[in-house]
């Protein structure tokens, strides 16, 4: 006779992860989640949007196992779960959370007020282009929308990266010399879907590299505080944003030091830039996040061509690691930055802060090249990398170069053929 | 109701955790409801406020409170208080800091930020369970940006968005929000409405949502002399008469079934609250509007008729 199962006997649904050379496939959103069980968090407000929900989706599901013991709770919004991280850290819980796009940008003023109550908090941003036109793909407008409001922005390139940048991220906001918060982004779809292998770390040793945060001034009962308190002052208030300025800044000295200890415990080497092929190198390419895997094959390509190009990839985007660029940058040729992301009017981001970085160097390079490229999902080809060298080489003869929007003559067709459908000829 | 510490307005006195020399106006509805609020609540209590006339009680470095107190912004207050709670409930779980040190979670808000803009993320709240409490302190419009009519500004009122005008003689013209009604119908363990003018209702309506677990909610009318245009000596009586003629409902509701806790035994006039107050001057002068009046009349007696029917079992209110 067959017999229904009771609820109680079915098991949960276990994921297999399969192990490779000590390593588990995972994805980068399941390696950021990862991350939060790793560096035992307490709290994690959380609200579901594409590309990252399954970040929030791993950690329901290990909490309600009790593989791990943190409070989570699902806002009524974003705005709402920035305001509740915030003021869950200042209540001295460890906290993490998880968002994108659409949901960073209508927290948005909450970013300004963490920063400014000097909760360190980190913040998982799976970036994803922002509306309009709507889209689920990525590109980095939403991540460099926050430059101003005071977080720690890193980024990062493969899902072990998103692990571990995500541990140093805690290191580093929750600093005395630096307590601000911090945003770790990763690529929506590229990294956050895409399966690589991770080394998880033992708990154990993140503890001790990680230990319990220790907040300065917590609400409690015995020790009443006021915070979040109007300065109707000018100077007070500048005094305040000269503060959070200078703990930026403290942020780079304090990240090298993380990644040394990080190195010992850990075994894996992490800088405020990494450098590949540079120091050699005649040209540069600079760019950030999981595009550089391309550029790296890239340049390795070109490289075996005799051309001498290298790739500097960003890793800290604030505090800006003037002096790191500056090093690997000075006596270049050329330098092409590629921004991901696009200000309409004037180009990209990250162009403007490399040249502003470089304007003062006496060894600067003849060119910096504007190049934008990879907006909204659209992908790099290593035919665009050469391209990019093509102009490189071209306007060191001469000429300013005006920013440059890669497109490829097949998405060119594809687009043609999308606009003869949607105005119907 | 049933064993109360408070019988009379001299179990009142007690300690004070508003110290004096706070920056509000003088005798604003708002900082009395505050202190009682305290009164009741003890000590041990983070405040958490959204943008209003109350944040402007602590301007760096003065605090005239004995307490905690967080500023979200204008939106979130009860995102704020989530955060907060859910940090104190987790940390005493994993046993990091002792009980000892657990606070009461209080968020204060005016109308503006309560009917509107932070609506969002009070549903939220109430809807999860919060434990927490909500005052909203209700002066019928945007008070600290200079009074410009709220979703809670009543018909009639002149604000500095609703000008009368020989187009526009009544002032505002839209109708006050029934946040009392929204809230309740998340059926929470309390919600009611109070008014400064009546102490001993408000410390008991306290002391009774103390006993509940999870969101207990007020809404209290707070005079406003400036935006209202009534003299500071005044603000109790107004107040007072915003009961008295049935404006101002004095109730509660526990799980959703309301019971109101003051039923007047006869209504006065709306007349007499509305003729001290500036903001409905243009009803009374250069000329008269008892149509404005009448109007505004009508619909609280319209409200007393169907309380008087379900509480009381009468039919008709008796107006003076």
């Amino acid at each position: 006779m067959m017999r229904t199962k009771l609820i109680s006997e079915l098991k949960p649904r276990r994921e297999i992860t399969p192990t490779i050379a000590g390593a588990k496939m995972m994805t980068g959103n399941v390696a950021a989640a990862w991350a939060a069980r790793l560096a035992e968090v307490d709290y994690i407000p959380a609200y579901p949007i594409t590309p990252q929900t399954e970040i929030v989706e791993t950690l329901s599901q290990w909490i309600a196992l009790g593989e791990m013991n943190a409070k989570l709770t699902f806002l009524d919004s974003e705005h709402s779960m920035l305001t509740a991280a915030g003021t869950g850290s200042l209540t001295g819980a460890r906290v993490f959370t998880a968002t994108s796009s659409q949901g960073l940008l209508y927290g948005f003023e909450m970013l300004y007020n963490i920063a400014g109550w000097r909760a360190p908090i980190v913040l998982v941003n799976v970036s994803r282009a922002v509306a309009a036109p709507i889209t689920l793909e990525p590109d980095h407008n939403d991540f460099l929308s926050t430059r101003d409001t005071g977080f720690i922005l890193l980024q990062t390139e493969t899902c072990q990266e998103v692990l571990d940048l995500i541990l140093l991220a805690y290191r580093v906001s929750e600093d005395y010399r630096v307590l601000l918060p911090s945003i770790v982004n990763l690529d929506g779809f590229h990294l956050s879907f895409t399966r690589e292998p991770v080394k998880l770390p033992e708990v154990e040793e993140v503890r001790s590299f990680l230990p319990r945060y220790n907040p300065p001034y917590p609400f409690r009962a015995s020790k009443p505080s006021a915070k979040g308190v109007a300065v109707l002052r000018p100077p007070l208030y500048s005094f305040y944003k000269y503060q959070m300025h200078l703990s930026s800044l403290n942020a780079i000295k304090v990240f090298k030091e993380a990644c040394d200890e990080f190195e010992a415990y850990f075994g894996r080497r992490y800088d405020v830039v990494e450098k590949y092929m540079v120091d050699d190198a005649e040209y540069v390419i600079v760019m950030m996040g999981s595009f550089t895997s391309i550029g790296k094959k890239a340049v390795k390509m070109m490289r075996e061509e005799g051309l001498s190009i290298g790739l500097l990839k960003l890793r800290i985007v604030r505090p800006f690691p003037v002096q790191d660029i500056r090093r690997a940058l000075e006596g270049k040729k050329a330098v092409a930055v590629i921004d991901q992301n696009i200000s309409p009017g004037f180009g990209g981001t990250l162009y403007a802060e490399v040249s502003s970085a470089l304007y003062n160097v006496e060894k600067k390079p003849k060119v910096i090249l504007p190049v934008i490229g990879g907006i909204g999902g659209k992908t790099l080809s290593l035919d665009e990398f050469r391209y990019i060298v093509e102009l490189m080489k071209k306007y060191q003869e001469g000429g300013e170069p005006e920013p440059i929007l890669l497109f490829r003559e097949d998405e060119l067709r594809e687009v043609e053929s999308l606009l003869k459908i949607g105005v119907g000829g | 109701m049933s064993k109360t510490k408070f019988s009379t307005i001299k179990d009142l006195l007690g300690e004070d955790y508003v110290v004096p020399g706070t920056p509000l106006c003088a005798g604003c509805g708002a900082l009395v409801i505050l202190r009682l609020f305290h009164k009741v609540l003890g000590g041990r209590v983070v405040w958490v406020n959204a943008a209003g006339c109350v944040t402007l009680m602590m301007v760096y470095p003065f605090a005239p409170l004995k307490s905690s107190w967080m500023y979200t912004a204008m939106a979130c207050a009860p995102a704020g208080a989530q955060g907060i709670r859910d940090a104190l409930d987790i940390l005493i779980e994993k046993g990091r800091i002792p009980i000892e040190e657990d606070l009461k979670v209080v968020v204060v808000t005016g109308d503006g930020a309560a009917n509107d803009i932070g609506l969002q993320s009070t549903s939220g709240a109430i809807h999860r369970g919060l434990d927490f409490y909500y005052l909203c302190y209700d002066n019928e419009a945007f008070g600290n940006t200079g009074f410009q009519y709220s979703a809670a500004t009543p018909y009639g009122s002149r604000t500095a968005t609703s000008p009368p005008t020989p187009l526009i003689p009544e002032g505002y013209r839209g109708k006050k929000k029934d946040l009392f009604e929204i809230w309740r119908a998340h059926k929470p363990p309390y919600v009611a409405t109070i008014s400064p003018s009546h102490p001993t209702d408000v410390v008991r309506k306290i002391e009774k949502a103390e006993k509940y677990r999870g969101p207990k909610l007020f809404i209290s009318l707070s005079p406003c002399q400036p935006g209202w245009l009534i003299d500071t000596m005044n603000a109790i009586k107004v107040a007072k008469l915003a009961v008295e003629t049935g404006v101002w409902p004095l109730k509660e509701a526990v799980y959703g079934e309301v019971r109101h806790t003051f039923i007047p035994r006869r209504l006065k006039p709306v007349e007499e609250y509305l003729k001290i107050q500036g903001r409905f001057s243009h009803l009374f002068y250069p000329v008269k509007r008892d149509d404005v009046i009448a109007k505004i009349q009508s619909e609280v007696e319209e409200y007393w008729r169907a309380v008087y029917a379900r509480e009381i079992g009468k039919e008709d209110a008796s107006i003076s």
